[in-house]
């Protein structure tokens, strides 16, 4: 955190005449300064531009290759989203009845308005297990709701068993990626955090992908046989059923889900499928989307609790943090259909080259900046989030990736909206919006505008071009020439060429 | 034909040479060609940076102006743009629905049926794609993400680009990635833009074209912005004016970033 960002953060508050909260419920959704600042930082990594640039080129390639593999994929993807729009539909009904089911099946429902209840909610489960150590499987609820961090309060130690996850904490640093939270990271630079923060670690390990692998799974392995709760999230839940999935990569989360004698399981709402033979379509489209892979080498499902095998206490928090907020929104409730693929992220030019922590919150790219803001809500002018849905070019590559077909350039659009209305009094770019829709209403007063870039002329001068513009355009004369306005507009060539006007 | 054209605002105070190589283009190819004097913008800047209740005048303005020619007997609407009609197409409708306006929304939609980005219009509607051109330059065509994504013109542009006699055509590596203009975007977010188009020059400048050419003067007027900012030696030209190109009428005169005879 910047003290430039402390201070915007103050200032926010102040404004708003609300008592200063100890730290923003949303912490982990809202970062501290807006994107263009972040990202400013971001560019100027040389190291984070090529770790990134080569990473998302790779995924992007894999990914092409294996959905150019199946000629059904736009029927997949409209079979997805269909789902998703089902189970939004009637989010409350299906939530009771997986709730049933799951009861049915002998594990104890903890229903979380926000954070901080979730937060609260397995803590005390952690500590009525008497455990000072919990193994986690990656998941993104937990990063929502900063459960690490409530635990390391409670002093209870969660060990991230995600090779990627433990990179980041690890190193005492944040994910960047839903999939990949240490893409930012390259091989060098891992064998430098593991030699640094990994006790017992081989002195001459190197950057070799299996030497490191092999470390982390030294690491690992015995805080797996001792541990006695584990904490996992979901990727999807069955409500005929009360069957919950865990898909990844590494066998790590599979180890954490069943040698833990208590499995505590965070999950967002809207994870929901409405029955069992819909996974058969996020099975093949979220391999595909994400890693670029046929199929996961790891699908791990599980209902309640089985007795002697596996956990025998199983617990669900069920999270709401904001999503009931966004359900409500009939254009917004889309960003909800998000299966966390990142296949978004990877083909999105801006992602691409500011990296992940630009957008402050744990979801970026566009997904993050469609959900983000919808979660924590726009909160004054001044709200750093408000900043996110601008981070896009809407050039549309996210929505051409996206699995569930979530139109989210649209939804950026709408988000930019709710950001303008925002504003609680006009700011320049308001009064210059209300006078070109004036100038663009009145073919009048549009011409005499025109006549005015006659001015543009005379700052070209003999050059014949612009290299240097007033503030706020100067952010496009920084490294861009603009023409001289030409001698003579459309307009004026076809009343001189065709008559008439 | 009758056809009208939408000089797009960009297009008629800062990029002329655009709308009246369409112009002269669909006249040489035999059809009339209307200018409804009324027009002024789609409204896409507005839409974009989310000023959606101030836009929606802008549509209403739009919609008349071209409902009138419509009405006047215009068979189909051009503009040399493809956001242009990506924002008449997908989002004037949308903007009309959000301020609970259903007749300007169906109106809109009416609309939008009969108007064509310009590569459109000539394959599609017209059914051409030798339109006679003589273009002697080694030429790159950047499919700019509106054209590509939101109107799905597909390799329409290179049919009519692969017909022109002189013309060599190169690739364009990673041809698909956006240029990082953004309209709104290049400004509020410059610095990303700014790295976006760095990868777009270096890709421009690595295929060794002389002209780097797409389907909207927007992108052109960042490609070419950067490229003129470098003195690279390469320059942005809009399609149209390569398709309006002859051997008798050689617009290669007419470099956009170079105005310097123009003074006032």
């Amino acid at each position: 955190m910047t003290g430039h960002g402390r201070a915007a953060e103050r200032s926010r508050t102040i404004e708003l005449g609300m008592p200063t909260p100890a730290s923003d419920p949303h912490r982990h959704l809202r970062g501290t300064e807006g994107f263009p600042a972040a990202a400013h930082r971001a560019l100027a990594d040389t190291q984070l531009r090529r770790n990134l640039g080569h990473a998302t080129r790779t995924i992007r390639a894999k990914r092409a290759g294996v959905v150019a593999e199946l000629d059904d994929w736009e029927e997949l993807r409209r079979a997805g989203e269909a789902i998703k729009a089902d189970t939004m539909a009637r989010l409350p009904e299906l939530l009771v009845q997986f709730e049933e089911r799951v009861t049915a099946r002998g594990g104890v429902v903890h229903w979380a308005r926000d954070a901080e209840e979730a937060n609260r909610i397995v803590v005390d489960l952690v500590r009525g297990t008497g455990a000072d150590e919990v193994v986690k499987v990656k998941s993104m609820a937990t990063q929502e709701t900063g459960l690490n961090e409530a635990l390391e309060a409670a002093g209870v130690a969660a060990l991230e068993t995600d090779l990627a996850e433990l990179i980041v904490q690890l190193s005492h640093d944040r994910p960047s990626h839903f999939l990949v939270p240490a893409i930012h990271r390259n091989r060098a630079e891992i064998r430098e955090i593991f030699l640094r923060e990994m006790p017992d670690v081989d002195p001459d390990l190197t950057d070799e992908p299996r030497r490191l692998a092999m470390a982390a799974r030294a690491h690992l392995r015995k805080r797996f046989l001792a541990a006695k709760v584990g904490i996992s999230g979901v990727n999807f839940a069955v409500a005929d059923t009360g069957t919950l999935s865990v898909v990844e990569s590494e066998g790590n989360g599979r180890m954490c889900l069943t040698l833990p004698d208590t499995l505590i399981t965070v999950m967002g709402v809207e994870k929901l499928v409405p029955t069992w033979s819909d996974l058969e379509v996020f099975l093949q489209l979220l391999p595909r989307s994400s890693t670029g892979e046929r199929m996961n080498p790891y699908t791990s499902t599980w209902a309640g609790v089985t007795p002697g095998d596996g956990p025998q206490a199983f617990h669900l928090v069920l999270l709401d943090n904001g999503r009931s907020n966004v359900l409500a929104d009939a254009q917004g409730r889309q960003a909800l259909h998000c299966i966390r693929c990142s296949a978004c992220l990877n083909v999105c030019p801006v992602y691409e080259r500011t990296g992940g922590h630009a957008y402050g919150s744990i979801y970026p790219g566009p997904i993050g900046a469609v959900l983000s803001p919808q979660l924590t809500g726009i909160d004054g002018p001044h709200d750093v989030n408000a900043t996110l849905p601008f981070a896009s070019s809407l050039c549309g590559a996210c929505f051409d990736a996206c699995p569930v077909r979530i139109d989210i350039p649209s939804m950026l659009v709408q988000q930019r909206a709710a950001a303008v209305d925002a504003h609680t009094r006009r700011t320049g770019q308001d009064v210059a919006m209300a006078a070109a829709a004036i100038a663009m209403t009145t073919p009048g007063r549009f011409k005499l505008a025109e006549r005015a870039l006659g001015v543009g002329r005379v700052l070209a001068g003999r050059k014949g071009r612009i290299s240097t513009l007033p503030w706020p355009l100067s952010g496009w004369s920084n490294a861009r020439d603009l023409p001289a306005p030409p001698a003579e507009t459309f307009r004026q060539w076809w009343a001189r060429t065709h008559g008439g006007t | 034909m009758r056809i009208a054209v939408v000089a797009t605002c960009l297009g008629d105070a800062l990029f002329p040479q655009a709308p009246i190589a369409t112009v002269e283009l669909l006249e040489r190819l035999g059809h009339e060609v209307v200018f409804p004097a009324d027009q002024t913008c789609c409204g896409q800047m507005h839409v974009n940076t989310g000023y959606l209740d101030a836009a929606l005048p802008v549509v209403r303005h739009h919609v008349e102006v071209f409902g009138q020619a419509f009405d006047a007997g215009v068979d189909a609407v051009v503009a040399p743009s493809g956001s242009c009609v990506g924002c008449v197409r997908h989002q004037h409708a949308m903007v009309a629905r959000r301020a609970g306006d259903e007749g300007l929304a169906r109106a809109a939609e009416q609309g939008a049926e009969r108007t064509y980005e310009l590569s459109e219009l000539l394959v599609d509607v017209l059914g051409v794609t030798d339109v006679g051109a003589y273009y002697p330059h080694r030429v790159t065509y950047h499919p700019t993400c509106h054209s590509l994504r939101m109107l799905r013109v597909g390799d329409k542009p290179l049919q009519l680009l692969r017909a022109v006699r002189g013309l060599e055509l190169v690739e364009l590596a990673d041809a698909e990635v956006c240029c990082g203009f953004g309209g709104t975007f290049a400004v509020k977010n410059a610095e990303t833009s700014t790295a976006m188009l760095a990868d777009k020059m270096a890709a421009v400048l690595s295929s060794k074209a002389e002209v780097c050419t797409a389907g909207d003067s927007s992108c052109l007027m960042h490609i070419g912005g950067g490229l003129s900012r470098l003195r690279s030696g390469v320059r942005t030209v809009h399609l149209a004016e390569i398709l309006a190109s002859t051997d008798r009428d050689d617009r290669s005169a007419d470099i956009v970033f170079d105005r310097a005879e123009v003074r006032p």
